[in-house]
């Protein structure tokens, strides 16, 4: 055994890494005082007075900028008010959070972007109802279109808080002008302008579905958002909440003529290849080819804004910009997809119940607003303090009282199929499966 | 990172014996071909890594539209993604500079901690003799088969709950905040650590002559002066070996990081900031390229300098003689 080798390089090693460590600064404790409290422009908050010195954690799966943007949001009420918010944001925040609940250890707030999810946690009885402020607040300014999302057994449990609009077809206006193509504002028009670029050279449309492990999502939009058009919001209730067998002939329709546009050929995937190609485009890539001129139309989110690759202007006269996903039948009304998270409560704390209400309340959504890239279905925001085109575009589409709002379906469903086979169903699909096979496969997923 | 083992020097021991099949396979693994062999799979092994260095000093708009080759036809370089990486702007997370700092201090004690106890656990069970010690050595060997994900929540509770019999509190909750919470991160990872590190090093202590042991009790020697002046130089390799292996293991987890150190960044290591890197939507994942290369640096410097243990760790359980 030659064991005697050196051990003086192992110590030397750990040497260096413990003096490392010992530079380590401990973080400073910084004390807020509300010293400000009397001031005028804390005037705002003084509901909410009376809890200095308490700390509110909030857990979410915001993060980077955002969260950034998160924080400069609420520091006026931290000042005013004394309550400090420590936001935490996480990628992992949908698996975490269960963890963290069961193991004791919740966060007093969490920003909880899927409804199935919020429902899981009132019925294992950690979600708190939140407070007549709360509530009295979020019923003056949400729609009951949204406020029923978070509503459980006829307990209310967080009011919405940002919002996407999900209904959107990203184009260049440049182009546009260029070629002398004029946006749709029916479905027959949006067929119409598709055939027109098809028969220039160009195929239409690019799409694109890789997103890592939550591959298909943007199928599942897709879909959606057609089924919201050809079936009508009713029927999309009762599809969402199994009302209806996934493999309904309503859902089929839905499916066929979503792929009128996603299966076909002459229309697909303008910039990346064939039909397969959406299978293993990332979505976050998918709407590039719009700014070379190599597709003309992309179906995506409000979102999407962020992605467009440094120094492309997003505006209505710049280099890309979205219109509103025309209906089917206008008669129906204006039928919206979107998402959005809630503000549950895990903790029923004066604090904590202060916070949720603020977070409910029209400043704010205004606040927030100002700072950029942030969009609320909430009415008391007011679009003049949206900076962002789209978003203004999407809280004008929210606040618009033809509007008849849906969420995102796939995050209403249970998690086995609307993470889950839905996704890789879409996937089938799109790489070839019939529509019967693959509507089949997700009705035989759905839980007992 | 690389190891090219059959390359070492044809041997004058393989000459004599390419009679038996072992001589045979040695004597073929020392060829020529056996070397090319080795060095393309190297190659081949490294590509990625190499591509995703060269990607890391290109540009965002040219990461993100096309692939690194095109960097040898088009260079164009750039430390901006380093710069981003290590001290850009996100105020509420901080970038890496900060985390590397966390990173470290929950390294360090966690491969600190098993060690010291897997260490006088095995002396314990190799060359003291008490009741049952056969029955705790199986016990401990067998907790290797448990899989850390099926503790995370007993163990989350045992902090934020404390632990209580029949309603009698036998330990309060730990309620730790921020700093604190480093000691949870410690704990979590000497608890996962401990079974597989008193089996490697009970492989090796118990490996160690009697006679030596026997002379120094003769000599008078109580069991603390024969682990530190016996055992303790002897096992240098093995404490090592096991050293490296956590130390990589710790660096790299995210798992248990993530449930016991949360996200903050009072906390977090590289890891859960890695994570976040790319932004709510994934639109900044050209930042991921530097933060990868950033994060590996110092494993790379572990592994390098103590890469010798490492082989002979990985052996530890296996040859003998």
């Amino acid at each position: 055994m030659a064991v005697f080798a050196r051990p003086r390089q192992a110590l030397a090693v750990a040497g260096v890494l413990g003096l490392a460590l010992s530079v380590t600064a401990c973080g400073t404790g910084d004390d807020k005082s509300s010293d400000k409290a009397d001031s005028a422009e804390c005037a705002a908050y003084e509901k909410y007075q009376g809890n200095d010195g308490k700390k509110v954690t909030i857990y979410s799966s915001i993060r980077d900028i955002e969260a950034d943007r998160l924080d400069e949001s609420w520091k006026q009420f931290e000042d005013c008010t004394g309550i400090d918010i420590d936001h935490e944001g996480s990628g992992e925040f949908e698996a975490q959070l269960g963890v963290r609940v069961d193991g004791g250890n919740a966060p007093d707030l969490a920003f909880i972007p899927q409804p199935g999810l919020l429902k899981r946690f009132v019925d294992a009885g950690k979600l708190k109802p939140v407070s007549a402020d709360t509530k009295a607040m979020a019923e003056q300014n949400y729609s009951a279109d949204w406020l029923k999302y978070s509503t459980v057994n006829g307990q209310f449990y967080g009011a919405p808080l940002g919002s996407n609009v999900k209904s959107f077809v990203w184009y260049s206006p440049k182009t546009f002008k260029e070629k002398g193509w004029t946006v749709p504002t029916t479905w027959d028009e949006l067929i119409a302008l598709s055939d027109k670029v098809a028969a220039s050279g160009t195929k239409p449309w690019c799409a694109g579905i890789e997103s890592g492990d939550a591959t298909g999502w943007p199928a599942t939009d897709w879909i959606e958002d057609v089924m919201l058009r050809t079936a009508g919001p009713e029927v999309y209730d009762q599809w969402t909440t199994h009302g209806i067998p996934f493999n309904d002939p309503k859902v089929a329709e839905a499916l066929d003529k979503a792929g009128t546009i996603l299966k076909n050929e002459k229309y697909v995937n303008g910039g990346f290849g064939g039909v397969k190609s959406i299978a293993t485009t990332s979505f976050q890539e998918a709407g590039t080819p719009i700014t070379t001129g190599k597709c003309a139309l992309h179906r995506q989110a409000s979102f999407y804004a962020n992605q467009w690759p440094p120094g492309t202007k997003v505006a209505e006269d710049g280099d890309v910009f979205a219109f509103y996903f025309p209906a089917i039948d206008p008669a129906k009304g204006k039928p919206v997809l979107g998402g959005g998270e809630f503000v549950a409560a895990f903790a029923d704390r004066p604090e904590v119940q202060a916070v949720q209400t603020y977070l409910a309340s029209g400043e704010y959504a205004n606040s927030r607003a100002k700072i950029g890239d942030w969009v609320s279905a909430n009415n008391k925001l007011d679009p003049a303090n949206v900076p962002n085109p789209v978003d203004k575009l999407s809280v004008q589409i929210l606040q618009d009282q033809k509007t008849v709002f849906r969420f995102d379906g796939s995050d209403l469903m249970p998690a086995a199929v609307g993470a889950g086979t839905f996704w890789k169903g879409m996937v089938e699909w799109v790489n070839g499966k019939d529509t019967a096979t693959v509507l089949q496969g997700i009705e035989s997923s759905w839980p007992k | 990172m690389t190891t090219t083992t059959p390359t070492l020097p044809a041997g004058a021991q393989a000459t004599g014996k390419t009679s038996t099949a072992a001589g045979r396979v040695r004597k073929r693994l020392n060829s020529r071909t056996a070397t090319l062999a080795s060095i393309v799979i190297a190659v081949l092994w490294t590509i990625p890594t190499f591509g995703l260095l060269v990607s890391s000093f290109r540009p965002e708009n040219q990461i993100k539209t096309t692939g690194w080759w095109t960097f040898f036809g088009d260079p164009q370089f750039t430390l901006e993604n380093y710069q981003e990486v290590l001290f850009g702007r996100s105020s509420s997370s901080g970038q890496l500079a900060s985390y590397f700092i966390n990173s470290l201090a929950i390294t360090i004690p966690s491969v600190l901690f098993p060690l010291a106890f897997a260490s006088l656990a095995a002396y314990a069970l190799a060359w003291i003799n008490f009741r049952g010690r056969d029955w705790v050595y199986i016990a401990i060997f067998a907790l290797q088969i448990v899989p850390l994900q099926m503790a995370l929540v007993p163990l989350l509770k045992f902090f934020s709950t404390g632990v209580s019999l029949g309603g009698v509190p036998l330990m309060p909750a730990w309620d730790l905040v921020d700093e604190q919470k480093f000691a949870q991160v410690w704990f979590a990872h000497t608890c996962f650590a401990l079974p597989f590190a008193v089996f490697l090093l009970h492989n090796f202590i118990s490996q160690l002559p009697k006679d030596l042991m026997e002379a120094a009790r003769v000599d008078g020697a109580t069991h603390p002066k024969i682990f530190r002046t016996i055992v303790l130089p002897l096992i240098t390799p093995a404490i090592a070996a096991f050293g490296i292996f956590q130390f990589l293991w710790v660096w790299n987890d995210l798992l248990v990081a993530l449930i016991f150190a949360g996200g903050g960044n009072e906390t977090a290591p590289l890891t859960v900031r890695l994570a976040e890197m790319a932004g709510s939507r994934g639109n900044e994942w050209q930042r991921l390229t530097a933060g990868a290369f950033v994060s590996i640096v110092v494993p790379l410097v572990v592994f390098l300098s103590l890469q010798r243990y490492f082989v002979r760790g990985l052996l530890a359980g296996s040859v003998k003689g």
